[in-house]
């Protein structure tokens, strides 16, 4: 019966692409990255390795740790969101003028019901982003530079050009744990940047959503002709940084207590950096969620290290982190072998 | 003068001019697997010379070597007799060796002229003489029988169009040898003729042709010699006027074919499962009316640019378009491309990387992208079962892959059709389009594909099939609708299924027919 199919020999291609460039140095080199720094600094101080000092850099790069896990998501599907740091600094503000309403007279609960609040008017702001820039058909840059504007001179009109602060003392002393506070000797922020990663990865890598997100990244139209919503995918993850940007606020309310126009200032591009670091390519179609919050560790490592040694003057840490994605961007093209 | 290599003593072409280029002993090796082995291969100038070969064959390799792209892992290439070593496709250029891309590489927002000048633009004084461009490349487009503004972006081309647009733009350079890599794989009759005067043409000059196709009677039709290879080896020259297609096939395959189409069913009775019925998408296609039933196979020809790609896209909803669509008689409105699915109705894309598939994922994910949500369980993917469904396509499909982890993008073309076939029935549809199955992918896929299609419409799936090549249409269809400039024009079956008529009806012009 040599009357089956025509080519039984293995008429096979042999692959030509040259080396399988998914052997994924890649996605480890962020990590090995932030490895080597921290050697160096432990070199150059050891205080540097010392529990305290680790524990309060990890702490302090929560903010842009959460807020880069939404960006991430963004990033992949094939976006961008710019107007993440004047939308943490609006929802602080209207955060703690909803705290100084003194609605409910149960501070624990006054908290509960902000953090709800915060996270409403996040999830809002990413949709008004998301729905503009996938019904306007315009481009996310400009969308979000637009809303970046916008947020901004809100907090700025509701602070009346000054600060917003929480008035009454009592409240200050109830909400300080969720940034000072620790469970079991981890900081709550600390756990804040794990449950975000963890959402985060979850979502973009063992659900249908998070499959999407990489194949509207990766081909719009092969999204499209497969019968994916890519409007509502889009949409989506901009609603899903508003959440994150919610959560980074609520860390951060309690640390300073006030929200000024300055609030925020720059984490966009903190957050891009530390998307940009960890791996995600900023096309879109490929995500690194965790190589992310090695990005953002890196930033805030770097930083570290430079009020601890005397090599550089600090004021230059922007300087330092600019030379990194740069450094990060070439190391990346090599490791892709082209 | 090259000899013949051991083993089956094949004889070279009689009165072989003298070779203006010569490949001898030339291999070409990625890490440890040998793609290229041992071609020895003379090129006479006003010679049309075929490469022909299954994909994986080392045609393609080949050509990147003879044009530069890539250099040999031994071996020698000489030019006039004497040997030289290309530094790069520039240096290829310059010494007169053009090869015309089979994958499009034009600047999308640029405008046709702008890119048939990329890198050579014509300037008068400090400025660029867009007016002379512009006319240039509008001849050009003319000598291909292509009526289209030089200065609309290449975007707003259709592919075939694109295609002609590359092969004009790389005969702008100056050129004693040109490779053509399957030019007329996008390509409608009508331009193909085109195509095939202009390399006549070539010939007549003197100019060297190197031509790969696998559209067999096509290399018949125009080509003096033609050199098969199989699996990276050289298998046989011979002047082309000694050999039918079914032999090139049967030299490629290595042993024999079977009848290219399958055995065609009786046409099915019936009800209609799909009619459409005045249905435009505006600028793209008007008023087109058409039915099909329960395992019918429904051709759908025409030239390029005639709407039928368009046409289906906005039955989709894939782009602006309004009209009637019943599915068993029940009206259906689909707004986006997953209501058409849930209704039954797959669209296989023509443009397989471009719209079809994702080129840097793997496999599994490519295969379920469509129909995820029956590998949920609960929020998660379940991969061991996208596992499972990529075994059981690889299967039922043949999809040959020596690694499921490879990527969508390191398939052949014909692997990725296979891939994009099974993707689509994952959504177990009741309609399936398939816009240009076989475009670029080599004789053994073709067969395959074919019987898949056949296999669909005996369990009891209404197939359409878009396709330019009238041949395959005429092969696998129980009828076949023509559409000409947006309009449906007329619909042949049984007997009257003849290219002759088909032609007739595609272009409005009956003495041009039987190219």
């Amino acid at each position: 019966m040599d009357k089956a199919v025509l080519s039984e020999e293995k008429a096979k291609a042999p692959v030509r692409r040259g080396p399988r460039w998914r052997i994924d140095v890649s996605a480890i080199a962020p990590f090995a990255a932030l490895a080597l720094l921290a050697v160096f600094g432990a070199f150059v101080n050891p205080r540097f390795v010392g529990f305290e000092n680790l524990s309060n850099v990890v702490t302090r790069s929560a903010f842009i740790a959460t807020i880069a896990v939404g960006q991430t998501l963004v990033i992949t599907a094939g976006g961008l969101d710019l107007s993440v740091g004047s939308m943490a600094a609006f929802v602080s503000g209207v955060a703690i003028l909803f705290l100084n309403t003194g609605l409910v007279d149960n501070p624990i609960l006054l908290i509960g019901l902000t953090m709800l609040l915060a996270l409403g008017l996040g999830a809002a702001c990413g949709a008004a982003n998301g729905l503009t820039t996938t019904l306007g058909k315009i481009e996310p840059f400009i969308v979000t530079l637009g809303t970046m504007g916008i947020f901004r001179s809100l907090v700025t009109w509701l602070a009346q050009g000054g600060s917003i602060t929480i008035r009454s003392p009592g409240l200050r002393a109830a909400y300080r744990p969720i940034y000072f506070g620790d469970v079991f000797g981890v900081p709550i922020p600390v756990l804040a940047i794990l449950g975000v990663a963890l959402v985060g990865s979850f979502l973009l890598y063992r659900t249908a959503f998070g499959r999407h997100v990489m194949a509207v990244g990766s081909n719009e139209d092969v999204a499209r002709f497969s019968g994916i919503n890519v409007t509502r995918v889009r949409t989506l993850t901009y609603v899903f940084q508003g959440l994150c940007v919610a959560v980074a606020v609520i860390v951060y309310v309690p640390r300073l207590g006030s929200t000024t126009s300055t609030t925020g200032l720059l984490w966009e591009l903190q957050a891009i950096t530390a998307v940009i670091i960890g791996g995600t390519r900023l096309q879109g179609g490929v995500g690194r969620v965790w190589g992310t919050i090695a990005g953002a560790l890196i930033l805030e490592v770097i930083g570290n290290i430079m009020v601890l040694s005397d090599l550089v003057s600090e004021y230059l840490i922007g300087a330092v982190q600019g030379a990194i994605i740069i450094v990060a961007m070439l190391a990346q093209r090599s490791l892709r072998g082209r | 003068m090259a000899h013949s290599p051991e083993g089956d003593a094949e004889v070279e072409p009689p009165s072989a001019p003298r070779p203006v280029m010569e490949a001898v002993g030339l291999s070409r090796s990625f890490g440890p697997i040998e793609v290229l082995s041992d071609i020895n291969l003379a090129i006479a100038s006003g010679e049309i010379h075929a490469i022909i070969g299954e994909n994986g064959a080392g045609k393609s390799t080949l050509m990147k070597i003879l044009s530069g792209h890539l250099a040999p892992s031994r071996g020698q290439l000489r030019l006039d007799g004497t040997e030289i070593s290309l530094r790069g496709p520039v240096d290829a250029e310059r010494r007169g060796v053009v090869l015309v891309h089979q994958e499009i590489m034009l600047a999308p927002h640029l405008s046709v002229a702008q890119n048939m000048f990329l890198g050579r633009e014509t300037s008068r004084g400090l400025t660029l003489d867009d007016k002379a461009m512009n006319a240039r490349a509008m001849e050009a487009m003319r000598a291909f029988g292509v009526e289209v503004s030089p200065t609309i972006p290449v975007e707003r081309l259709s592919i075939a169009q694109r295609q002609l647009a590359q092969i004009a733009r790389a005969l702008l350079a100056p050129h004693r040898i040109v490779i053509f890599d399957e030019p007329t794989a996008s390509l409608t009759p009508i331009e193909t003729e085109a195509l095939h005067r202009l390399i006549r043409d070539l010939k007549a000059k003197g100019v060297a042709v190197v031509y790969i196709s696998h559209r067999l009677n096509e290399v018949k039709e125009i080509t003096d010699v033609v050199t098969v290879l199989r699996d990276g080896k050289w298998v046989a020259t011979r002047p082309a006027d000694e050999l039918e297609p079914l032999d090139m096939a049967r030299l490629m395959v290595g042993r024999d074919l079977l009848a290219l189409y399958p055995e065609r069913s009786p046409p099915p009775k019936g009800e209609p499962i799909l009619e459409v019925a005045h249905f435009d998408a505006p600028g793209f296609a008007e008023d087109a009316s058409f039915s099909v039933r329960r395992g019918e196979i429904l051709g759908f020809s025409g030239l390029v640019g005639a709407g039928r790609t368009e046409l289906f896209e906005a039955l989709l909803g894939l782009r602006p378009g309004h009209g009637e669509i019943r599915v068993r008689g029940q009206p259906k409105r689909w707004p986006n491309a997953r209501a058409a699915m849930d209704s039954g109705f797959a669209y296989l894309t023509e443009d397989r990387k471009g719209k079809g598939l994702l080129l840097r994922e793997n496999l599994a994910t490519n295969l379920t992208l469509a129909a995820l949500e029956r590998f949920q369980r609960g929020p998660l993917v379940d991969r061991a079962r996208e596992a499972d469904a990529l075994d059981g396509a690889i299967e039922r499909f043949d999809i040959r892959v020596g690694d499921s982890s490879l990527l969508a993008g390191q398939l052949s073309g014909g692997n990725q059709q296979k891939l994009l076939l099974a993707k689509m029935m994952l959504i177990d549809p009741e309609i399936i389009v398939i816009d240009e199955p076989t475009r670029g992918i080599d004789i053994g896929a073709k067969q395959q594909i074919y019987r898949f299609i056949a296999a669909l419409a005996a369990e009891g799936r209404s197939v359409i099939v878009i396709s330019s090549e009238m041949a395959e249409l005429i092969g696998v269809c129980h009828r076949i609708v023509v559409m000409r400039a947006g309009r449906v024009v007329g619909e042949v079956s049984g007997e009257a299924m003849n290219e002759h008529d088909i032609v007739v009806l595609a272009t409005g012009v009956e003495g041009e027919a039987n190219g």
